[in-house]
Parts: C-alpha cells; sequence; structure tokens
C-alpha cells in the first residue's frame, strides 16, 4: 500500500526527516513513536502534502503510484487521509456541508456518483454513532468552538466518512481524557479492514492500549532506529526512549 | 466634461422644482469634479467620470431589457430604464394608503406632496455628485408611507441602463417617507448589460419617522465598464429603526456614500456592506453615522473581498454629538485580500463628543488562511473549491443577515471571482 524508500525532507534550511525506509500493507496498523521533534509529524504531513516542506530526497510509492507527485487534493482523492494533530477551525463553513463537499469531490475522482444531500446525511449520521458525535456539532462550522476532544472525534468521523484506503493519524490521542480515548480508539478499530492500512503517530503507547498495532516503530532524530511489535511500545512507555540508540 | 453637464442643464431647466435645481446646478458648477486632492477623493480617481461626455438618455427600447425585469421581485417592482419610469415593466402592487409612484409623475401631478422633502436630507453642499443629481432631477421613485402602514412584500426599485450605444448618465433619485410606526422593505438593485458604458448617479433619502422601520438594500451589480455614484442618506425619529446592506459587485468604479442621521432619542442603526472587486475595478464606501439624540445605537459590519488589481476603500465616520450619552456604537471593516496585486485602503474614525457611551470600532485586512486551505485540500477539495468555501465564509457574515430571499439566494451564487 505505502513504500517510502529513503525519505529526507527539510522545514526551511532544517533537515527533518533523514532517511525513512517503510513499508506499510494493506491490513496492517503501524505505529510511529517518538519522542518530540523527532520527525514524525512532518512524516505525516509530507505524506499529505503539506506545503514548505521540502523533499528533498526519496521516494514515496502509494498504491504504486509516486505520492510525492501529487497535490494534497489528489492525494485524499487517490485515498490519504491525514488525521491532523491539531484540526484547524473553519468558521463559516458547516461541518456537514464541508464532509459532503469532500466526500463527493472523492467519489467524482473514482468516477463514482456524488450523493445528494439525502443519501449524505443517512451515511454521516451513522458514521456519527461510532464516535459519539452529538448531534449539534455536525450543523456547526468546522471545528469551531469544539472542544480538544471534539476536535479529534471529528477528525476520526472524517475518516470513516471518506473511508480512506491509508490512514496517517497523527497524535490523535493528545489531549484526550481517557473516556474519549476508549470512543476514539473504537472509532479507529471500527476502520481496520483487510483493505485499509493505518498508521498511528503517538508519542505515548497509552492509544495503543486500545487500537493494538501490528508494527510498531520508533523514530529518532528524523530516522526509523527500531522496529517491532506490540511489547516494544509498552518497552518504551516503561523505559523511555533514551535507551534507544 | 463638468461644460457638458451645463449645457445639458440649459436644454432641460425649468418645470417643477426649478429653484432647487438651479442652486444645485451652481453647486455643481462651483465645486466641480474631485481632482483627488479632496481628503474625501483622495483614493479614488474619478477621472473616467469626469472625462467623459456622458450623453443625456434619449429613450430606450424597453422589451430588450424585459429579461431584466423578470427577477424573483418582481412582485412589487419599479423599473427604470436610463433613469426614466418604464410602466411596461412595473407592478406596483401596494397598499392603497401609500402614496407611490414614479417622482416624475409626482412632480408633474402633485408636486407640493414632494418638494417639502426632497432634497432635506442628501447635502449638496459639498457633495457635488449629489448637486449633479439633484440639478438633473427628473424620475426616480416617491414614496409614502402613512403612520403605521406596513408593507410585508419588498418594495423592488430597479435600475436598467440600456447602454446600447453612447455612453449616457442617469440621476435616479428615491425618496422614501415613512411615517410614525410604519415599515417597509426597500430593495434598490443597479443592473446593465455586460460591457456597456454608462454613468450612474443615484442619490436615495429615507426618511423614519418616530418608531419606523426601514430594511433597506442596495444591489449594485453595473456593467464592469459602468461608473456608478450614490448618496443614501437617511433621517430617523426617535425609536426608529434602519438596517441598511450595500452590495457592491459591478462597475468599474463604484462610490457609495451612505449616512444615516440618528436625531430621535433611542433610534436604531445597521449599516451593512459586502464589496467584491476584481481586475482593476474600484469600489469605495464612505459611510457616517452621526449620533445626535441619547440612547442611540449603531452596528457597522463592511466585508470586503478584492482580486486581481482592485481597488477597495472604506472609509467610515462615527460622530458622537455632545448631546448624544448613552450612545453605542460598533464599527468593523474586515477585507480579504486574494492576489498580491488587490489593496485596500480602510480608515475607521470616531468623533465622540460625549463623555457616556460605548464606542470601538476596528479594521483587518487579510488574506485565504493558508492552514484551512490546507485541511481542506487534505479533505479531497479542490483548491479552487477551498478557496471558494473560504470567501463564501468570509462573505455569509453579511450573507446571513440580509433578510430578503432573493438577495440572499443571489449572493450565495455570484460571489466568483475567487481563484485567480
Amino acid at each position: 500500500m505505502l513504500e517510502i524508500r529513503n525519505l529526507h525532507a527539510s522545514v526551511g534550511d532544517k533537515a527533518v526527516l533523514k532517511g525513512i525506509d517503510l513499508t506499510v500493507h494493506a491490513g496492517e496498523v503501524h505505529a510511529i513513536m517518538g519522542p518530540n521533534a523527532s520527525g514524525k509529524s512532518t512524516l505525516a504531513y509530507v505524506l499529505a502534502g503539506r506545503e514548505n516542506y521540502a523533499v528533498t530526497q526519496g521516494q514515496v510509492l502509494f498504491r504504486g503510484k509516486d505520492l510525492l507527485a501529487m497535490t494534497p487534493e489528489d492525494r485524499a482523492r487517490e485515498g490519504v487521509f491525514l488525521g491532523f494533530q491539531y484540526p484547524v477551525e473553519i468558521p463559516g463553513v458547516g461541518n456537514t456541508y464541508f464532509m459532503k463537499n469532500a466526500l463527493n469531490a472523492i467519489r467524482k475522482h473514482h468516477g463514482q456518483q456524488e450523493l445528494d444531500a439525502a443519501e449524505f446525511l443517512a451515511l454521516v449520521k451513522e458514521k456519527a454513532r461510532l464516535v459519539e458525535m452529538p448531534e449539534h456539532l455536525m450543523n456547526r462550522p468546522v471545528n469551531e468552538g469544539f472542544s480538544g476532544g471534539e476536535k479529534k472525534r471529528n477528525e476520526i468521523l472524517q475518516m470513516a466518512v471518506l473511508s480512506p484506503a491509508l490512514a496517517v493519524l497523527d497524535e490523535t490521542d493528545s489531549g484526550l481524557d481517557i473516556d474519549a480515548l476508549r470512543v476514539i480508539g473504537g472509532g479507529i478499530n471500527a476502520m481496520r479492514s483487510r483493505d485499509r492500512a493505518i498508521v498511528v503517530v503517538t508519542h505515548h503507547q497509552r492509544l495503543l492500549d486500545y487500537v493494538v498495532p501490528d508494527h510498531v516503530h520508533v523514530l529518532v532524530d528524523g530516522r526509523i532506529v527500531k522496529s517491532g511489535h506490540r511489547e516494544l511500545a509498552l518497552q518504551l512507555e516503561s523505559k523511555g526512549y533514551g535507551w534507544i540508540k | 466634461m463638468k461644460d457638458t453637464y451645463l449645457a445639458q442643464f440649459e436644454k432641460s431647466k425649468g418645470g417643477a422644482l426649478a429653484d432647487l435645481r438651479r442652486r444645485a446646478i451652481d453647486r455643481f458648477a462651483a465645486l466641480g469634479f474631485p481632482t483627488g486632492r479632496e481628503e474625501e477623493w483622495r483614493f479614488t480617481d474619478v477621472g473616467p467620470i469626469a472625462e467623459t461626455a456622458f450623453a443625456a438618455p434619449n429613450g430606450a427600447d424597453a422589451s430588450r431589457l424585459a429579461d431584466f425585469a423578470k427577477g424573483p421581485l418582481r412582485a412589487c417592482q419599479f423599473t427604470f430604464i436610463d433613469g426614466r419610469f418604464e410602466p411596461s415593466l412595473s407592478s406596483l402592487k401596494l397598499p392603497k394608503s401609500v402614496a407611490a409612484g414614479s417622482l416624475a409623475s409626482f412632480l408633474a401631478e402633485d408636486p407640493k406632496r414632494v418638494e417639502p422633502h426632497l432634497a432635506r436630507h442628501a447635502s449638496f453642499e459639498k457633495n457635488t455628485f449629489a448637486a449633479l443629481n439633484t440639478a438633473f432631477v427628473r424620475d426616480g421613485v416617491f414614496l409614502h408611507l402613512p403612520r403605521g402602514v406596513k408593507i410585508d412584500e419588498p418594495v423592488h426599485l430597479l435600475f436598467l441602463s440600456a447602454a446600447d450605444g453612447t455612453p449616457v448618465v442617469s440621476h435616479p433619485r428615491v425618496l422614501v417617507i415613512a411615517e410614525e410606526g410604519a415599515q417597509a422593505t426597500i430593495v434598490e438593485s443597479y443592473l446593465g448589460p455586460a460591457g456597456g458604458t454608462y454613468f450612474t448617479n443615484a442619490v436615495t433619502e429615507i426618511v423614519a419617522r418616530e418608531a419606523a422601520v426601514i430594511d433597506y438594500y442596495k444591489v449594485q451589480r453595473e456593467s464592469p465598464k459602468a461608473y456608478h455614484v450614490a448618496t443614501v442618506m437617511a433621517h430617523l425619529g426617535r425609536h426608529a429603526a434602519l438596517t441598511s446592506h450595500s452590495i457592491s459587485l459591478g462597475a468599474a468604479l463604484a462610490r457609495n456614500d451612505i449616512g444615516a442621521v440618528l436625531d430621535g432619542e433611542g433610534a436604531d442603526v445597521t449599516l451593512n456592506g459586502l464589496y467584491e472587486a476584481s481586475a482593476s475595478q474600484i469600489v469605495d464606501h464612505h459611510t457616517s453615522i452621526d449620533h445626535a439624540k441619547p440612547h442611540g445605537t449603531s452596528r457597522e459590519l463592511y466585508k470586503g473581498i478584492l482580486n486581481g488589481k482592485a481597488r477597495g476603500v472604506f472609509d467610515g465616520r462615527i460622530v458622537v454629538r455632545p448631546d448624544a450619552q448613552k450612545t453605542n456604537a460598533v464599527q468593523t471593516n474586515k477585507n480579504l485580500l486574494l492576489s498580491k496585486d488587490a489593496l485596500v485602503n480602510t480608515k475607521p474614525q470616531l468623533e465622540i463628543n460625549a463623555n457616556d457611551v460605548k464606542c470601538k470600532h476596528g479594521a483587518t485586512i487579510g488574506q485565504l488562511d493558508r492552514d484551512m486551505l490546507f485541511y481542506m485540500r487534505s479533505r479531497g477539495l479542490g483548491n479552487d473549491d477551498a478557496r471558494r468555501l473560504l470567501v463564501h465564509a468570509f462573505a455569509s457574515e453579511i450573507i446571513d443577515e440580509v433578510k430578503v430571499d432573493a438577495i440572499r439566494t443571489q449572493l450565495g451564487g455570484c460571489l466568483h471571482i475567487l481563484s485567480s
């Protein structure tokens, strides 16, 4: 599904990613862990195509296609989803309206018929139950005035509605209380499927109690320095990042 | 081309309002066109208006413009072509007690109804375009609502320009008097065929007596080659309320002077505006809110969207007179620049001469938010669509306040300039 080869990227003059190699297959859940400023969020942004993140070396193939050559919207339409660490508030743009436009842009890209308002509403209501999203938030502007937890739920809701092939979730667990973490974890688990890959980027292992990964990678200073399985995450939890060099 | 107007005046002088018109043309002759040295005209060059010999209209074929008159507000509509009332495209459905009709017919048949009110509020002492309009006042709308009358249907004043050949000038004039407790919604639309060069020089006067409520909309969608100058002056009595929306989308150059005098205790004014300009359009709003009596409230929000090499001007003035204690006034101007060559000059001003008041003002100039754009694109929305949604979102703060469904719907569809 996703093949990252020797990826180098910088922000401004500063090299942040210094040679990432990572292969993710359909059906897998990968966790990328690491200390602050190790490059985890940069990796997520580079995959989604954020401007001002310059790829200086390497390549990324998504389902065999050159991901880095695509615009952000084409990446999304091809099936890449980024769950933001800090979801953006968009005053004046209704949440449901926004999601409907996004989904229909993706459907159009695949030659599918666009959903009308009624069809979309049925879909979004079903998905909203998955993340226990209060209905009144659906009619509000995107993320405007949402609590931290509500914003993260909204990210998972968008993922559920857009149904991507690859979801990269950047610190989706940060700032959540235990109840919200359980709901978000449940939402992510419900999205696990044989056809979909999920990459969870996180500083802490606690989300991984709910979303058990198949693979765990440790990112330090722009490189993956260790890969393993669930146990690696637990080790990091008890010993911290200091022992890995 | 001042002389062109003086010559036109000599051919049309006399008749009703002869004295008023004479005084106005003399004032115009003395003031001349703004040169740009005047503070009020610093950022807006009216050279193209001053240098074009706009002719007096010579009668246009109404049938050619019939489609323009078939909009959703046609139920109660006064239609004008080049400033002249066109009965065949009008439908005056109003309560019998309301004195309403073309200004020309009132001036011909019952000038005494008009004379005491006309030109009492839109002063032409310093406003050369108002002087010019007054000098050529011939036709327009006279609407006098008696005490307590409420008109439910919006009254649509549709000013069409034929633009069929020679550039012409029209001087539409609107006079609305709402007696005590009367209530109405007035919509002025200015339209012309794309590509036509003409000059609309309009003046509207609104009098809202005690507790009268006027909801006023001005929707300017002139041809991109047209020139549009308008003065709107409202006078409010005790507890009267005026809501004004100035929507400016068309014209090569559009200048609006919009003012309200709160001349009775507890009067309430909302002045909103939405302007959108692209290419090399110039759109200029000068507003004035004069708090003359205590306990008045005013809210003012103007929002501008500028693309290409367009230029926006906002000059908003709030005056609180010594007598106007307990005034509450808020004024905001927000601008969205969509290109690096677009420009806006904004100048909010407060002049407070009373000590127990709440007043604040502010202005912003910004660009589309990059984080928002990326967020939307990362969900699959195309760059243009994302920009369009954000521009709509910016404008929606004004659009959502519009109470006339037809205008709200139309605005949703015509904010079109966006992605460059």
